[in-house]
């Protein structure tokens, strides 16, 4: 039995998983359009291979991907592409981004697919470059291209490749929907990372407050008879956590700044697993993800797969969205989902809920009060920082002491703010501190480029000038020293040699 | 419908300031029952005369600066502030002195800093101790324990706020006071020759002691504070007696019970130290930020000239508070631990 270790801190927000009925899974329906950003993942967006007025075809490739840091789009269904152009997308800035945009035709015709037979001898390479190919990006939230975290370099030895099962933000059901429906795909999905990775083992987390997705991956490991680890823990936020749950399940910490591999691990979402399974041997694409759809304005909340790209708008539809005067639209859970500014936004990779909550039932933030540093937030903290200190330097401005109390290593999970009596938008403090912490080292980088610039250029004008100089230097010691040699005055030499123009000029005229 | 635009987390707790303001008051209530079952109600009368002057002085300052005065007096910490000052003040003190007390608590210990949270060292340790060193005679007038005087009744006592000749000025030493002034007795002769010392900590002092006891227990039950600071005061004064008890000569300083049933010490260990605005920060900090006031009360008390010393072992130490701060941080996630 595996030691299960334990954070610090923590909380344990109201889990309200129930409401959207994990375990239960239906398709929502494909809608008249659909808006695939050409960024649903981190790093540099796919680029466009489709015209406007290309018919297309489900698992179409419709941009591919520009460089390592990034993945390509394909099409979820069958249909006409109307638009390549800006739309309003789902992210905090609630920017618009370049997005293609799909007439569906209803027909969701799909290209024939074809995944590879044997996996288990294929080369690893070519795995990953189907991983790639496929589109997957982490489907946990951050949307990491996942082909890159599979190639964690030859100096990493992995060790163990963990599937973190653990959902730890509230209400959010679709991982475990996921876990309970599809644990077979899931286990060999796993089995395939494992392979990439030359992982000698194979370790799936999952938090103890979902035992039916627990049973339904312990019945499907003992059915494929593979040698996989099923580890539960108690529920506390936020284990689900990258940092956390390699802490919970393994007693240690990722290296400041470092990544998992650095100690021997590459950590995926269940959702990922499964991505992954389907893309080697289905030769699927993604183009599909489970999103909850929940909180107490949905009259009907529930699980679905959603074509990536469906508006947001249409599936708060389908789960017959009541909503107040002033509604709040979630995506992600209620921790650490930001609001969407713009309902015609689309699903993307990591749209792994949206969450409408009546005004009771999260109500919205109290006006702040002063800070009496009771401690709370630094009991809370999954980082052991001291957040009553950083929103104390945070406030001064102070970036020597900020960096002195490791803002960077905050993970935004905002336990800290959960807990402050003074009901202090905390996280808001850091991401702001941080956002400045950046600029101010941009403009550093800056005014360091234009200093070594305008040294260079220093350097290099000075350069010619003594090269003028030595030039000037070496002709006039050549000068004299032939007029040493030959006895010749170089000065009255010129002098005559202008006179004889000068009266040969005069005799021409 | 319009969306509303707000940032994470959406979810938030419970826990108020009011609450844990609530919580250190309701938390007195034992070790006022008992102060006043043994001294009579000069220190009720204390602490609803200086609540009232305190709200009225918050509130006139929180409108001065522009801030709403109802948003801060809601919060309750003002009534802990001046309660707190009401029960380290003697019993029966008179209106100027209360008043006094608490305009400095007030506004020299917070609101010059700039209110609630920004006052580096303890409100009511400031009121206390500028009240100590101006006024000695009023401030060292502790009342005798029922049984060794007679109790006055509680209309007196608010007649004697603005009439000090209702009730005759009878005053007592409190045991820390005779133990301070003893030169040639052995401690249980001490002990024995003085009415005021028997029991453990004196009459009424022991008890006093185990209700604000009991009252913090209940608070770090509740976990308004972490157990770090009380239980290092209270550790590092009982080994600070332990080594200045030499079994009772007439030099010692007094027995570890004594020193922990006596004075100011389960008062101050819950319900002053615990301060959290004006403490160390860290688990690690608040230990020692709780033992070196443990050792300094014990240094004053043994070897000082004031018999207790509770107030200027605090003020002493939120003078420290940042600097144990700034070599206490604890070790944040993946850092220090190598791998292994």
């Amino acid at each position: 039995m595996r030691t299960i270790h334990d954070i610090h801190g923590g909380i344990h927000p109201p889990e309200r998983k129930s409401l959207s009925r994990p375990g239960h899974l239906s398709d929502a329906p494909i809608p008249d359009e659909l808006i695939l950003p050409l960024r649903q993942h981190l790093g540099v967006p796919a680029k466009p291979i489709v015209n406007v007025g290309d018919s297309v075809k489900g698992g179409q490739v419709l941009a591919e991907a520009q460089g390592v840091m990034s993945v390509p789009v394909h099409a979820p269904t069958s249909g006409v592409v109307t638009a390549i152009e800006l739309r309003p997308i789902a992210h905090a800035s609630g920017l618009e981004d370049h997005c293609i945009v799909i007439k569906t035709d209803g027909l969701d015709q799909w290209l024939t697919l074809s995944g590879i037979g044997n996996w288990h001898e294929a080369d690893a390479a070519a795995l990953v470059e189907r991983v790639r190919d496929a589109g997957i990006a982490g489907m946990g939230g951050a949307g990491f291209p996942t082909a890159v975290k599979l190639n964690p370099g030859p100096t990493r030895e992995i060790e163990t490749l963990l599937v973190n099962g653990t959902e730890c933000e509230p209400y959010i059901t679709a991982d475990d929907t996921l876990m309970q429906c599809h644990a077979e795909e899931l286990i060999v999905g796993a089995q395939i990372l494992a392979r990439i990775v030359s992982a000698k083992a194979i370790l799936i987390g999952i938090e103890d407050n979902k035992p039916d997705a627990i049973r339904r991956v312990a019945a499907a490991i003992d059915a494929s008879g593979a040698d996989i680890e099923l580890a539960t823990f108690p529920t506390k936020y936020p284990s689900g956590g990258e940092k956390q749950i390699i802490e919970i399940l393994t007693g240690q910490q990722v290296p400041s700044g470092g990544i998992p591999a650095d100690i021997g691990l590459v950590c995926v979402n269940p959702g990922t697993a499964v991505a992954a399974k389907r893309a080697i041997i289905d030769g699927e694409p993604l183009t599909h993800r489970i999103v909850t759809l929940t909180g107490e304005a949905l009259a009907n909340p529930q699980n679905v797969v959603a074509c990536l790209g469906t508006p947001i708008t249409a599936l708060l539809e389908h789960a017959k969205l009541v909503a107040e005067d002033q509604q709040r639209v979630i995506h992600g859970g209620p921790m650490m989902g930001f609001a969407v500014s713009n309902l015609a936004a689309p699903v993307t990779k990591i749209t792994n809920c949206l969450l409408t909550p009546t005004a009771k039932e999260l109500p919205l933030p109290e006006p702040a009060k002063p800070c009496i540093r009771c401690g709370h937030c630094a009991e809370a903290c999954p980082a052991s920082l001291l957040p009553q200190q950083l929103y104390w330097f945070a406030r001064a401005k102070d970036q020597d002491q900020l960096a002195e109390h490791r803002l960077f290593d905050c993970i935004e999970c905002g336990a800290c703010a959960y807990v402050c009596p003074s009901q202090i938008p905390l996280v808001q403090y850091y991401r702001a501190a941080k956002g400045q912490i950046r600029d101010s080292e941009q403009e550093k980088q800056r005014s360091d480029n234009s200093r070594e610039r305008f040294e260079a250029r220093q350097a290099r004008l000075e350069a010619e000038a003594a090269a003028r100089e030595a030039k000037r230097a070496a002709r006039k010691a050549a000068a004299q020293s032939k007029a040493a040699e030959e006895g010749e005055d170089p000065i009255q030499a010129a002098i005559e040699r202008a006179k004889a123009k000068k009266a040969e000029q005069e005799s021409a005229s | 419908m319009s969306l509303l635009k707000v940032t994470s987390p959406h979810a938030a707790g419970q826990n108020r300031v009011a609450l844990v303001m609530r919580d250190v008051l309701f938390a007195t209530v034992p070790g006022v029952l008992v102060l006043t079952g043994y001294f009579g109600p000069g220190t009720l009368v204390n602490i609803v005369f200086g609540g009232l002057i305190a709200v009225a002085c918050e509130y006139a300052v929180t409108r001065w600066r522009g801030r709403d005065p109802m948003l801060a007096i809601s919060d309750l910490s003002i009534l802990v502030t001046s309660t707190l000052l009401c029960i380290a003040l003697p019993p029966y003190a008179p209106w100027w002195l209360i008043t006094i007390g608490v305009l400095t608590a007030v506004l020299l210990g917070k609101h010059v800093f700039g209110g609630l949270g920004y006052n580096p060292f303890n409100p009511a340790m400031v009121g206390y101790v500028v009240l100590l060193i101006s006024f000695p005679v009023q401030m060292s007038a502790w009342a005798p324990p029922r049984g060794l005087a007679e109790v006055p009744g509680l209309s007196e006592t608010f007649l004697h706020l603005f009439a000090p000749e209702t009730i005759d000025a009878v005053t007592a030493a409190t045991p820390l006071d005779l133990l301070r002034q003893n030169t040639g007795l052995l401690f249980d002769d001490l002990m024995s020759t003085s009415p005021e010392l028997s029991g453990w900590g004196g009459i009424g002092w022991f008890e006093v002691n185990l209700a604000f006891l009991i009252g913090g227990l209940w608070l770090l039950y509740r976990r308004i504070f972490t157990w770090h600071a009380p239980v290092a005061m209270i550790m590092a004064l009982a080994i600070c007696a332990l080594m200045g008890y030499d079994g009772g000569s007439s030099e010692s300083g007094g027995s570890p019970l004594f020193h922990l049933f006596s004075g100011a010490t389960m008062f101050a260990a819950f319900f002053i130290i615990t301060d959290p605005v004006s403490s160390a920060v860290s688990n690690k900090g608040r230990l020692i930020f709780g033992a070196l006031i443990g050792v300094v009360i014990y240094l004053i008390r043994a070897l000082g000239n004031y018999p207790d010393a509770v107030a200027f072992a605090v003020l002493i130490l939120n003078f420290c508070a940042p600097f144990i701060d700034h070599y206490t941080q604890p070790r944040v996630y993946g850092t220090g631990r190598p791998a292994s």
